[in-house]
């Protein structure tokens, strides 16, 4: 665990990539190869089962740190993270241990199915062992969600130094739901045809978005232009008579997806699409809120199904026959997809993502103008000529989203932030106007600089009105213009609507609050016959 | 009518007519110590201790009465007295007792000693008013001395690669701390204007401190590699520091505990270095007191309130305009006290 410690310390401790990489290079050459491997899988977002529920060991933390357990859950917030919550709260360890990065993840896991005091004993063991480093990460590979810094591109490059290997490949071969159970290292990195995994996805390819002018691109003649769909980036593979559906945090969504399960029979063995899952009714899309339904919930209902309808809408073809097809220019690929989906009656569920025609760029802004009422979020613009590329790169695949819907609104509570702003009042609650009063319709916590959240936070310590707990409610003074991406009915939220990424857009010191904008402007925005969610 | 109250203006003795660390201009100021959020400019009269005013006179450009750790004063038949708070050279706790009555205010403080400051004291009292910056049991400082290892270390690597190391620390206090605590053995260190005035107040004031070299404009950027260069947290990342060619930066501050924190200093270390009390301290300090009352003023006030409840206290908050360990409000001083030194605006 002290390598690991040391890597975690190293990467921790620079924000400057080309360190972030030699260290993790460094790391690969050095350290054996279950070590390796598993931390492939962490920094992969893959973690050992979890064996003891986060209730058990916030009381734990809190029994060993000699205090009572609101104390506790009051400092974690402020932290925003409970691994280090736990390793900040506890007492000095009192001795150490040589064991190593696999050898902690393989006593976490044997208390699997151990009775709870048999799992208070060893988890205690542990923290007594292990440092303040040591025990954070030990606790995080309890807990699960290992941001360090590092995303997985930076580890594939890392990995791509130490091997030699070259870095698309070994992005491909890292892919697919892989466990270190289930593979050794050797296997996974190393060799030539790493296994016959089926369901192994490919890398995906991100869009930018567009920096210049729609000019500046070229000859239109050059370039493809579709809709811009605000569902989920999905990719659907067929192989050994399976199907496969896997979102872009590479996570396997099959089971939520039962309308999917068809394709299997529509399609031929062999092929894989790319394309949104997306909430659609009566030849539109759903809001992304009526997704979100769905998202979380690993069994699906017959009401959720006919409350929230999936379709998949396919961009781009991947593999076909078998074959890896992702070299060929976008344009030979699409039309193979056309054939594909053209020959095939998959009853609506299966639907092309159709080309936006055009002759001019003048054509594409009005059309991109439009992009609200056919429900998207803008268009997309993919380079005729370019292949399928792995992960986010500059150059062939812009996306080009409408400009936010915008709204005046006061800010009435306060609340602070935490993690890396936990001594700022970022968390605000903004209201508008319903007759006389104020009524709260959305949350925003980002878009003002570091400057304004500091005199701002300086300002609610002085304007408090009242506390309820973390949460304080401030005079109504201050109006921030409040952008977001979409907006619909909701009968979760007070004020009836629900909005899609608010974010501050600016602070309004010009305007005083009476001329916030009122509810039934926020109304005049909703997309006209929207069901309610 | 209570020995001490809390209004608009800051803590105020009604029996003396005085205020202590007043934020409003008042007649009669009686200052723990130097910082901008105790010490403000507008009053007609100030108080402190031997080793806090001078800075305070160079800061604020006023006339400072003084007192001796311990001294008493009687106002109006209330007794005042400085008692030391361990929190930068001079700083106080003030004692403030009517008739069998006492009540102590913390100012800022640190039970810890640093070997610069006058080594803090717990005072009995009945009423106490404390800060609570840290009044989380998240925070829990490792002794000072693994600190400096840990800053001697970080120096040492960087002068192995021809960098200079350049660490970010409030430029009273903070920076006279580090600069007593690294290891002198390693480099030269160089300091920027703000800390270097504040130096100067102090050495002039006869506390000893390593040798610094001021950088001034047209310096060689040669000398800098393997040094030490201690600045305010604001010139970390500003055209200021091209001067200096290749570096590693740092932020040396109690908030550098918390990981998110310390990630979003765009520096590459963070050392945690407080001047403030941490958990324990503040814990074992309120108990040291004998205190039965308790206000808790800037910080974790309301979490730290019910946990004192909990342990028997009669405890209460007060809104005060102190900020504690603010990150950004050292930076918003150390501004001022640039502009301040630059201008000529010398005791």
């Amino acid at each position: 665990m002290k390598r690991f410690a040391r890597l975690f310390a190293e990467l921790d401790q620079t924000t400057k990539t080309n360190a972030k990489v030699a260290a993790l290079a460094q790391y690969f050459r050095e350290a054996d190869d279950s070590d390796k491997l598993w931390t492939i899988a962490l920094l992969s977002h893959k973690r050992p089962r979890r064996t003891v529920t986060t209730t058990l060991l916030r009381e734990w933390a809190a029994e060993a740190a000699g205090i009572p357990d609101w104390l506790f859950e009051e400092a974690y917030p402020i932290v925003g993270d409970l691994a280090e919550t736990i390793a900040l709260i506890l007492p000095p360890a009192n001795w150490a241990s040589d064991k190593t990065l696999s050898d902690w993840i393989e006593i976490v896991k044997a208390l699997q199915g151990v009775d709870d005091q048999e799992k208070k004993r060893h988890i205690l063991a542990a923290w007594q062992t292990l440092d303040r480093t040591e025990r954070f990460l030990f606790n995080k590979i309890i807990t699960g969600g290992f941001r360090i810094g590092v995303s997985q591109k930076l580890m594939t490059r890392a990995l791509a130094q130490a091997t030699g290997i070259d870095e698309p490949l070994l992005a491909h071969r890292l892919m697919g739901d892989w466990t270190p159970d289930t593979i050794n290292f050797d296997d996974l990195v190393l060799a030539d045809n790493p296994g016959e995994n089926l369901s192994r996805p490919y890398p995906f390819y991100l869009a930018h978005p567009l920096e210049s002018e729609i000019e500046d691109l070229g000859q239109p003649d050059d370039w493809s232009a579709e809709h811009k769909w605000d569902g989920i980036r999905g990719q659907i593979i067929i192989r050994g008579g399976e199907l496969y559906v896997w979102s872009r945090g590479e996570e396997l969504v099959t089971d939520r997806f039962p309308e999917f399960t068809a394709f299997k029979d529509l399609l031929p063995d062999g092929t894989v699409l790319d394309g949104e899952i997306l909430p659609w009714r009566d030849d539109r899309p759903l809001g992304f809120q009526t997704l979100q339904t769905r998202i979380n919930r690993k069994t699906v209902s017959k009401k959720l199904l006919s409350e929230a309808p999936v379709v998949f809408k396919a961009y781009d073809l991947l593999e076909t026959g078998g074959d890896d097809i992702r070299a060929k220019p976008f344009a030979s690929r699409r039309r193979a997809l056309e054939t594909l989906i053209g020959e095939n009656d998959i009853g609506g569920t299966l639907r092309l993502s159709p080309l936006v025609e055009f002759d001019a760029w003048d054509d594409l802004i009005s059309e991109r103008e439009k992009s609200r009422d056919v429900g998207s979020e803008g268009l997309m613009l993919k380079r005729k000529e370019s292949p399928y590329l792995a992960g986010r790169k500059k150059g062939d695949w812009w996306k080009w989203k409408v400009n936010p819907l915008t709204v005046d609104a006061v800010m009435i509570y306060a609340q602070s932030g935490h993690g890396r702003r936990a001594n700022l009042f970022t968390d605000l609650t903004f209201a508008v106007w319903n007759g006389n009063e104020l009524v709260p319709f959305t949350k925003a916590y980002s878009g003002l600089t570091d400057t304004e959240f500091n005199e701002l936070t300086r300002w609610v310590r002085k304007n408090t009105l009242e506390r309820f707990g973390p949460v304080r409610s401030v005079k109504a003074e201050h109006v921030f213009e409040i952008a977001f991406e979409g907006i619909q009915k909701s009968r979760r939220h007070k004020s009836g609507i629900a909005l899609r990424f608010p974010r501050i857009h600016r602070w309004r010191r010009d305007k005083p609050v009476n001329e916030a904008n009122s509810l039934a402007d926020l109304e005049a925005l909703l997309p006209e016959g929207e069901p309610t969610s | 009518m209570a020995l001490l109250e809390f209004t608009d203006k800051g803590i105020h003795c009604p029996q003396a007519g005085v205020y202590l660390d007043p934020w409003k201009p008042v007649d009669r100021a009686l200052i723990t110590h130097g910082h901008s959020d105790h010490a403000r400019p507008g009053h007609a009269h100030y108080l402190a201790t031997n080793a806090a005013a001078p800075v305070i006179r160079h800061r604020l450009d006023v006339d400072v009465e003084t007192v001796e750790f311990g001294e008493k004063r009687t106002i109006n038949g209330v007794e005042f007295s400085f008692h030391p708070a361990g929190h930068i050279i001079g700083s106080a706790q003030i004692r403030v007792s009517y008739r069998g009555e006492v009540w102590v205010f913390t100012g800022d403080y640190k039970c810890e000693p640093d070997g610069l400051t006058e080594t803090f004291e717990p005072v009995r009292c009945h009423t106490l008013i404390t800060e609570c910056t840290f009044g989380l049991p998240v925070f829990n400082w490792q002794p000072q001395s693994e600190v400096f290892g840990e800053i001697n270390a970080w120096w040492r690597a960087n002068a192995a690669e021809g960098k200079a190391s350049v660490i970010g620390a409030y430029s009273l206090g903070k920076a006279q701390r580090v600069l007593a605590g690294v290891d002198e053995s390693i480099g030269p260190i160089f300091t920027h204007g703000a800390v270097e005035a504040t130096n100067a107040v102090l050495r002039e004031q006869g506390i000893g401190l390593p040798n610094t070299t001021h950088i001034v404009p047209g310096i060689s950027r040669e000398i800098f590699p393997g040094s030490l260069v201690i600045a305010p947290p604001s010139a970390l990342g500003s055209a200021w520091m091209r001067r200096l060619g290749p570096s590693s930066t740092a932020v040396a501050s109690g908030w550098m505990a918390l990981r998110g924190v310390r990630r979003r200093r765009a520096a590459d270390r963070g050392f945690v270095l407080s001047d403030h009390v941490d958990w324990q301290q503040l814990n074992d300090a309120v108990r040291e007191s004998g205190a039965e009352r308790v206000f808790v003023t800037h910080g974790y006030t309301s979490v730290f309130r019910r946990w004192l409840e909990t342990q028997g206290y009669d405890a209460r908050i007060v809104q005060t305009d102190f900020e504690g360990e603010n990150l950004d409000a050292d930076a918003r001083e150390e501004l001022v006290s640039e502009t301040a030194s630059t201008g000529g605006n010398s005791p």
